[in-house]
């Protein structure tokens, strides 16, 4: 328990985050590649997130106003990226160079949309963890200064 | 009498350490507002700071067999609680990140508050060593 674990909680939010917005700008780059079978179209992605539990980090440390067995949690970690299993859009593009022998070319299962709505949500957590880093540098910088004249 | 930091800096020590623990909690409330399934916590602050002054007081639970639980640990244990959300979320989630933003920010300002108590107690214990 000290103001050194806000950093790591923040950092772990603002990684999320970052890499949430990274997949975004994937789907949103990929919204539009067209392929000749259900395979090799790109589906789009998503981050699975899970909260950090303390005892994971450091087991056995418990500090001041948390009893044993208690939980205080340490931040969020990305589980793994899972591809979305909407149905693929299928065009009829006969002139398409990737269409099939029936004519028709496989778009992704990007929902633009929705992707946007990610977007802003996404960036507004990075912000947010950035103003809680900025909040626990000040708490700190203060209480360095705890005596001085 | 003997002049011990315990007892010159009275409960603003007690507090200033409460008010870091909560603000861990909330900034990993904020961290996971994103996250399915995450519920949020909160310290009940006013109890610690009750078990904190009763053990500064000097009331407490004696123990008088080996069974017998520590009442008064560390000056202000507490349990973590879960929050009751204003609204249900389709994910399970029931950070209100708003709402903890705020308590954040209020947290760090208490936080001054307290530091300014305990920065003006050590100010006084200096003037008094100092004897000017």
């Amino acid at each position: 328990m000290s103001l050194g674990n806000i950093f790591d909680i923040a950092g772990s939010g603002m990684t999320a985050q970052s890499l949430r917005l990274n997949t975004t700008a994937s789907n949103i780059a990929n919204a539009e590649t067209a392929s000749s079978s259900t395979d090799t179209t790109y589906r789009a992605r998503k981050p699975v997130f899970s909260a950090i539990q303390q005892s994971m980090m450091n087991p056995g440390q418990q500090g001041f106003g948390v009893q044993a067995g208690e939980d205080a949690g340490a931040g969020v970690r990305v589980e793994g990226i899972v591809e979305s299993d909407a149905e693929l859009q299928m065009r009829y593009e006969p002139h398409h160079p990737a269409a099939n022998e029936d004519g028709y070319v496989f778009y992704p299962n990007v929902n633009v949309v929705e992707e946007m709505a990610d977007m802003m949500s996404s960036s507004r957590s990075f912000q947010m963890n950035v103003d809680i880093m900025n909040t626990a540098k000040s708490m700190m910088q203060r209480i360095l200064t705890l005596g001085q004249q | 009498m003997a002049i011990t930091f315990d007892r010159a800096l009275g409960i603003h020590q007690h507090a200033l350490q409460a008010r870091v623990q909560r603000a861990e909690i909330l900034a990993n409330n904020l961290a996971n507002a994103d996250t399915p399934g995450f519920k949020a916590r909160d310290v009940d602050f006013q109890a610690m700071m009750q078990k904190a002054q009763d053990s500064l007081s000097g009331i407490s639970m004696e123990k008088t067999h080996a069974g017998h639980m520590d009442t008064a640990a560390g000056g202000g244990d507490s349990d973590l609680l879960y929050r009751v959300p204003d609204q249900p979320s389709v994910d399970g989630n029931t950070v209100d990140a708003q709402a903890e933003q705020t308590r954040f920010m209020r947290n760090a300002m208490d936080y001054q508050a307290s530091f300014q108590f305990l920065n003006s107690k050590f100010t006084g214990l200096t003037k008094a060593l100092k004897g000017e």
